[in-house]
């Protein structure tokens, strides 16, 4: 970071941080057709954009960073543009782990969010190499979600919270501890209590790695969240500048966390009550 | 040409005389006044549809160039595939201005959507659902047909009201649900639950409901403040600023943005011209609407400007 962005930051950090930046990286394809790039050149160009605003967020300070890198819905993509891709995801997984990457020089952890069992096994391989490389950083954390959705995280919760259950019914059946509706509990008055609650749920969410999301940026003025982080942004400032996602700068940083910084209290006031 | 006042006299004799004289004095009825005459414009021409057709038919036919500009422009602002479920999330302290809320509504089925979600996280509008849904119920269509003498094409307005409980603890109760359905008979199912599943299991505990086309925020941030996680997956999210500062000129501006994005979706992935099959009917209803917010916006301005004519 050079000197201006550094005093931005100071001053910018005289007011409260964020403590965890979301980002949908939408417009590397509509950036290629716009600067007449072959169509993997805009997902590059969305890579070093990326690398940029990582190092920018952790220097101002913000501790967690998540990105949408490949939705399930993208796996309805043509074939040739989803092999492309998960080859250009590999890629910078394995230069990622490098030492002297950006992720060592900020000792950032990084996490894969999503059911990696739909991707192709060289990618979940690298996937899990570099959670294993980065379990050891503890400054940051970078989570990327990868064959995700919203929606298959609700599900996928709810059926390790079934499956959990289950389990504990199962074992205290087998030490005779209970009658048959054993995995209910509170059976005093005949009323079956449900067993299941809000914090079950969120204990098995792929992104209970890290704490809610403060803001979501998605760029391409698209105002839609697309299946992303719907659970965890009840609380959370939404911004969608209109510019493609390889043109994002620090600029743009600095105006999400100015807004922010202003509605800072009515967030937290709303945190507070729900 | 129309004038207004042949316009006035042509729709009915019953109403006082209009005099549409550029003086400050009077400017503030005359508006009114103009207000309500596109108001009945906008039922006659609901109620004499197919006439209206015919016209705009014969206005794109005939040499005179201004009615075919307002004909093109007509078939270009209102290509449009309808908002079929809007969502409004209101701040809660805002929330209780019901005043506010009976406006925003009001403008809401004027428009012509027929189905909204109404979200506060505290439940403030879920308590007053009954003098809300009363507000908007077809019981008093039938008062309205009375006071005119004929009956007015009236869009009903179906409410849902929804909370934060109806989003994390929802989903928790809906988990409960296909616990008791798939895994307490004693097995452990093998296959992994579904999305239908889970809507079928967030139907059967009463928080079911469809995802919202596009979703309104009026409150200070833009925020969704916990709107159910499971319906709002690919809604459009579009922030009105606060209750209190809300104008019927920026809803309706939320709501043809919606509906041009999504015509231009429709038809750049099927490959078809702009120009598609519409009804001309509510297309030359909507112009009604945007003539009367034009008036209704530009009162203070027109106002100003005579004043400042009639010194000169």
């Amino acid at each position: 970071m050079d000197e201006d962005s550094s005093s931005i930051s100071r001053v910018l950090s005289v007011g409260p941080v964020p403590d965890h930046i979301a980002f949908i990286m939408d417009g590397n394809r509509r950036y290629a057709k716009k600067r007449n790039l072959l169509d993997g050149a805009g997902h590059r160009s969305g890579y070093l954009a990326l690398m940029n605003m990582l190092k920018y967020c952790y220097e101002l300070g913000v501790k967690y960073a998540t990105i949408y890198a490949f939705s399930i819905d993208n796996f309805r993509r043509r074939p040739e543009e989803v092999q492309s891709t998960m080859q250009l995801i590999l890629e910078k997984i394995e230069d990622l782990i490098k030492e002297e990457s950006m992720v060592n020089q900020y000792g950032v952890r990084i996490y894969f969010l999503g059911s990696l069992k739909l991707l192709s096994k060289p990618v979940r391989l690298a996937a899990e190499r570099a959670m294993v490389a980065t379990s050891g950083n503890s400054k940051s954390v970078l989570s990327i979600c990868l064959a995700y959705t919203s929606s298959d995280e609700i599900l996928h919760a709810v059926q390790e919270c079934c499956g959990e259950k289950w389990d504990e019914g199962s074992a205290l059946e087998s030490k005779g501890a209970g009658n048959g509706l054993v995995f209910l509990k509170g059976n005093e008055n005949g009323k079956i209590k449900p067993s299941i609650v809000v914090k079950d749920l969120e204990k098995h969410m792929y992104a209970a790695v890290a704490p809610d999301p403060d803001i979501i940026i998605r760029t391409s003025g698209e105002t839609r969240l697309s299946n992303f982080l719907l659970w965890q942004s009840a609380n959370c400032l939404l911004y969608a500048p209109p510019i493609l996602w390889p043109e994002i700068g620090l600029w743009h940083l600095i105006w999400a966390v100015l807004d922010f910084q202003r509605n800072f209290s009515y967030l937290k006031e709303k945190t507070k009550l729900s | 040409m129309l004038t207004m006042v042949s316009v006035r006299n042509f729709l009915s004799g019953s109403h006082s005389k209009l005099k549409f004289a550029f003086s400050p004095k009077i400017l503030d009825l005359d508006l009114l006044n103009v207000i309500m005459v596109l108001h009945q414009i906008q039922s006659v021409i609901l109620k004499y549809g197919n006439e209206t057709q015919e016209l705009l038919k014969w206005a794109s036919r005939s040499g005179n160039l201004g009615l075919r500009v307002l004909w093109l422009i007509l078939h270009f602002a209102v290509t449009i595939c309808k908002v079929r479920y809007l969502a409004m999330v209101i701040d809660s302290e805002e929330a209780q201005e019901l005043s506010k809320v009976f406006e925003l509504l009001q403008w809401v089925a004027d428009i012509g959507v027929k189905s909204v979600c109404l979200y506060d996280p505290e439940g403030v509008l879920k308590k007053n659902k009954e003098p809300i849904t009363q507000r908007f119920s077809s019981a008093n269509l039938s008062e309205e047909a009375a006071v005119n003498g004929r009956l007015v094409t009236r869009r009903n307005l179906t409410l849902e009201f929804v909370s934060f409980e109806d989003g994390k603890e929802a989903v928790a109760k809906a988990a409960n649900y296909l616990f008791v359905k798939h895994y307490a008979n004693g097995t452990k199912e093998k296959s992994d639950f579904t999305e239908p599943q889970m809507a079928e299991a967030l139907g059967a505990i009463g928080s079911g409901g469809a995802e919202p086309d596009l979703l309104l925020i009026y409150g200070p941030t833009r925020c969704h403040l916990g709107f159910p996680a499971w319906r709002l997956r690919y809604t459009e999210i579009v922030h009105m600023g606060p209750l209190k500062s809300m104008s019927y000129g920026s809803l309706v501006k939320a709501i043809f943005k919606y509906t041009m994005v999504h015509q231009n979706y429709v038809t750049s992935s099927c490959g078809t011209s702009m120009m598609r099959k519409i009804d001309l009917t509510d297309a030359a209803s909507i112009v009604c609407i945007l003539l009367r917010m034009f008036f209704f916006d530009c009162r203070t301005k027109v106002k100003r400007y005579l004043l400042a004519c009639m010194s000169n």
